[in-house]
């Protein structure tokens, strides 16, 4: 049995062609031979994960792309989806010492999926500690990156691992939310597959919502292990949010993955400058969409989206609209949407309407991407399992959450960071329960 | 202005330049010959004239070395396939149309003196401004007992110099082989035969490597492969310390053709400094083509007037007496490794070279501080990788990398800046070579407060050497 698979959709794939294409076998090879081979490198003490960067680089470099492989999916078993989707500009590539010597930095990122592509189409399977030897159960809740990483240490490790996800395809944002031309939802299924090969077991549908179904869990296994991400996308809170027309950001990068929009066209307005703003704004241009603005209420230097994905959207032909508050929605004529919007000023602290600088933009579909909210409610029926300001409350070293049985790492932790954040938090608390379950028996 | 004209090179030989290529494929015949003397070289050594050979293919393979190519070059290919008269007819058209240029003629026939004898008159007769006696081929030629199997008999270099000397009106020159224990043994037979000069040094015996799916040694032949001659950049060193030999022993030095390794007008000054009075190339010239000469000759000119020689004969041999045997180094001269933090980019590999590779005294500690006093104690690389491993990283909230320019007096954190323990160092140079940066870690000079003093000296007239002392 394999997991849940997408069809090939050749339409997709063209109008999301990769931003950056794999290396060409020489090309890689003459990239390695770039690196400085660094000692105690600045790039691995740069991945949360601590991928041996130099050590898989150089067995680029000699022809053991196995052994390269293999280097990479010791410490991080998403090696695969973290070689698209890591912003490695602020990671390994940014802490390169060549930028010192005004050099380019090492293209790692292309370098280890250079690997990794190599190992996937080998076919070979990792190895996984014998079945038999599982004695610790654990479920890991929620399919995405951190309880992937996690399942995936634990059975290497001899323990038994079940991946609950409640929607239909497993890889949580890996495969619904990340932009198609960084990682195909596909390529995250194929790295999937790979973990379930290892012998990691998956129940997809299920959702852990009630009081029962925790206790069932909690009866079947010794320990939970929580990678849920964070909750739905925050509202914008004003009037006709839930207008037809108006669909966020998630719900618009996941639509269009698994093949449910294939087209847009018009106007399109995505509130908000995040990643995942530029993301579904980029996404709107590539489906099809004459003209795609971002609005944003502060300005250029204020944004959290990282520069190269701004430089990137500008690309794309994204239009940006600085200092403007949406401040309702309405159903115009023909069906189309009117945002209505408002200058607005930082003063001190605050942003202040500018008088008469009210302005209407007719468009047909309005993104709301101003992140997501914190959590599901899942979590405030955990009982003794600490939640401040929406995350859960975990040791940073081993994931424990304040229920000795229930460990937890991701989004759910850390508020929402990166995909290599979420596997180091689930890999360290895989760790963490089997030597707490080695103390417990012996 | 200076000029870098060559007059009355082993004894008559006159050149526009010192630059000449080798006896090898780009110079196989007439027509190229005549393309390289347009594209700038000053002289060329024909392909080695003889007895038509049958070749076989593949016959090239080469090392290469971290990304690029050509590091070292190997070749089985034999001397001229062409016939004697057609290479001479060639020799004599192109003398005809580039007077200026020279034409060396390389030889190499059977080892009796009739036919040493006719093929010298021959290549003399059209035109050739001299000859060079392939005593060198490492491969092929040498079963059929010519080639290295003469250069590597010192008698019998002499026997066929002496028989080419009865009818020579040029210059001989003799090259020598490399794949000898010394090579001046055949260089000084070659001064007793009469030789006017010397070319050195020819391809040195190789296997390149191995086809790791085949098994079959690279250049293959059908499933088969066959020792070759290296050459390339990877034998400028021995190359360099051959023509040294020679030309420090009275009874070797002759006027020198240095070959080896030479690609650019760099090496071409230090084959000069060592007394070279001109430079053969080849394997650059295979690997860009002739037009490589324009800088070789533009260089040297630079090079020459910005150290103030104007002619080749101003600096050639320099660096000769600055050779001499390792017993007269001077033992209290001492120097240190000194780190540019501000050069430094924290790639930490002096750090891990001077721990596994030399002698343990460039740390990690500048901000950490030496562990215990005087005498310092410090983690060994394996235990500060293992930390540094063990720690826990996550990706800033703070997106903005904006803001994330460099703070603070170096470009690089001080805690990946090495420190070296200046009463440890040993002085010998590791770091300063795996060092990427140029000019960032440099050897300064400390006093020892002590004369010069050098091993000859120290243990002159003592009983026993010193060596018992270990």
């Amino acid at each position: 049995m394999s997991t849940a698979t997408l069809p090939d959709d050749p339409q997709l794939r063209e109008r999301f062609s990769e931003l950056k294409p794999a290396l060409a076998p020489q090309a890689a090879v003459i990239e390695a031979d770039r690196c400085l081979y660094c000692f105690d490198a600045p790039c691995t003490a740069a991945c949360p994960t601590h991928i041996d960067v130099p050590g898989f680089i150089k067995r680029i470099a000699s022809g053991n792309l196995r052994g390269s492989a293999l280097r990479i999916l010791d410490a991080n078993i998403l090696g695969s989806s973290c070689a698209r989707v890591c912003p490695v500009e602020v990671l390994c590539e940014g802490a390169c010492v060549l930028h010192r010597q005004n050099r380019k930095p090492i293209q790692i990122a292309l370098l280890q999926r250079h690997a990794m592509d190599a190992f996937q189409s080998s076919g070979e399977l990792l190895l996984a500690a014998p079945t038999a030897s599982r004695k610790l159960r654990v479920a890991c809740v929620g399919g995405g990156p951190a309880s992937l990483a996690c399942a995936a240490e634990l059975c290497r490790r001899g323990a038994q691992a079940t991946i609950i996800e409640r929607r239909p395809l497993p890889g949580g944002l890996n495969t619904y939310g990340v932009a198609e031309y960084k990682l195909r939802a596909t390529d995250s299924l194929r790295e999937v597959e790979m973990i379930r090969s290892m012998g990691v077991e998956f129940r997809f549908g299920v959702a852990i919502d009630s009081a029962a179904a925790v206790s069932a869990l909690e009866s079947e296994f010794d320990s939970i292990f929580l990678g849920v991400g964070l909750g739905a996308m925050q509202r914008l809170g004003i009037p006709g949010e839930d207008s037809k027309g108006v669909m966020n950001a998630l719900e618009l990068i996941a639509a269009y993955k698994v093949g449910h929009i294939r087209e847009m066209h018009g106007t399109i307005v995505v509130v908000g400058a995040g990643n995942t703003a530029i993301d579904a704004a980029n996404a709107a241009r590539r489906l099809g969409a004459e003209t795609v603005y971002l609005l944003y209420r502060r300005g250029r230097s204020d944004m959290s989206a990282f520069d190269f994905e701004y430089d990137h959207a500008k690309q794309e032909g994204v239009q940006f609209l600085w200092r403007r508050q949406p401040i309702a929605i309405r159903t115009g004529e023909y069906g189309r949407l009117l945002l209505d919007t408002v200058q607005v000023q930082q003063v001190d602290e605050r942003l202040l309407p500018i008088p008469d600088s009210h302005f209407t933009i007719e468009c047909d579909v309005v993104v709301p991407a101003i992140g997501q909210s914190p959590l599901a409610q899942l979590i405030q029926g955990l009982r003794g399992v600490g939640v401040r300001e929406g995350r859960i409350v975990a040791d940073l070293a081993t994931g424990q959450t304040d229920n000795p049985r229930y460990f937890a790492a991701g989004d759910c932790v850390n508020g929402g960071r990166e995909v290599v954040d979420a596997v180091a938090g689930g890999k360290r608390a895989a760790l963490a329960m089997l030597k707490t379950a080695e103390v417990a028996h012996a | 202005m200076p000029d870098i004209r060559i007059r009355g090179f082993a004894g008559k030989i006159d050149s526009p330049n010192p630059f000449w290529l080798a006896s090898a494929p780009p110079t196989n015949c007439g027509e190229q010959i005549m393309r390289a003397f347009d594209a700038g070289w000053g002289g060329a050594v024909w392909k080695t004239i003889g007895e038509p050979v049958t070749n076989v293919s593949s016959r090239y393979s080469a090392t290469d070395w971290n990304g690029q190519r050509i590091m070292g070059f190997n070749n089985i290919e034999l001397i001229s396939d062409r016939r004697v008269e057609d290479n001479l007819r060639e020799m004599a058209e192109v003398k005809k149309r580039y007077p200026q240029h020279v034409v060396i003629a390389s030889l190499m026939v059977a080892s009796n003196r009739e036919s040493w004898h006719e093929i010298v008159v021959r290549a003399e007769d059209v035109g050739a401004d001299g000859l060079e006696l392939n005593f060198g081929c490492p491969h092929g030629m040498s079963e059929r007992g010519m080639g290295s199997a003469v250069g590597q008999v010192p008698e019998y270099a002499q026997m066929i110099t002496e028989w080419v000397k009865e009818k020579a009106r040029t210059p001989v020159l003799v090259k020598l082989t490399p794949n000898i224990s010394d090579i001046r043994t055949v260089a000084r037979a070659a001064k007793r035969g009469g030789a006017d000069g010397l070319s050195a040094i020819n391809t040195i015996n190789s296997i390149t490597g191995i086809d790791l799916d085949t098994l079959v040694p690279r250049p293959i032949v059908d499933g088969k492969s066959s020792h070759g001659g290296y050459c390339g950049p990877a034998v400028k060193p021995i190359a360099l310390n051959m023509v040294q030999q020679i030309m420090s022993d009275s009874d070797a030095a002759l006027p020198l053709s240095g070959i080896g390794g030479i690609g650019n007008w760099r090496d071409a000054a230090e084959f000069i400094l060592l007394g070279c009075g001109t430079v053969q190339v080849c394997t650059a010239v295979m690997h860009y083509g002739y037009r490589i000469v324009e800088d070789m000759a533009e260089g040297l000119d630079n090079w020459m007037r910005s150290k103030g020689f104007n002619t080749i004969e101003d600096f050639r041999g320099l660096s000769l007496p600055r050779v001499t045997e390792w017993k007269h180094l001077n033992l209290n001269y001492r120097i240190v490794a000194r780190i540019d933090e501000q050069k430094c980019i924290g790639c930490e590999l002096c750090h891990i070279a001077c721990w596994d590779g030399a002698h343990q005294c460039i740390h990690l500690d500048r901000v950490t501080g030496p562990l215990n006093g005087h005498i310092e104690l410090h983690p060994t690389p394996a235990i500060r990788e293992a930390e540094s491993r063990a720690s826990i990283v996550e990706t800033t909230v703070a997106r903005n990398e904006r803001e994330s320019a460099v703070v603070g007096p170096y470009p690089t954190p001080l805690a990946r800046i090495p420190r070296v323990d200046e009463t440890e160092c040993v002085g010998c140079n590791l770091c300063s070579l795996v060092c990427p940066v140029d000019q960032c870690i440099t050897m300064v000079r400390v006093d020892t407060g002590l004369p010069p003093e050098t091993w000859d000296e120290r243990t002159r007239g003592a009983a026993c050497p010193a060596q018992t002392q270990s």
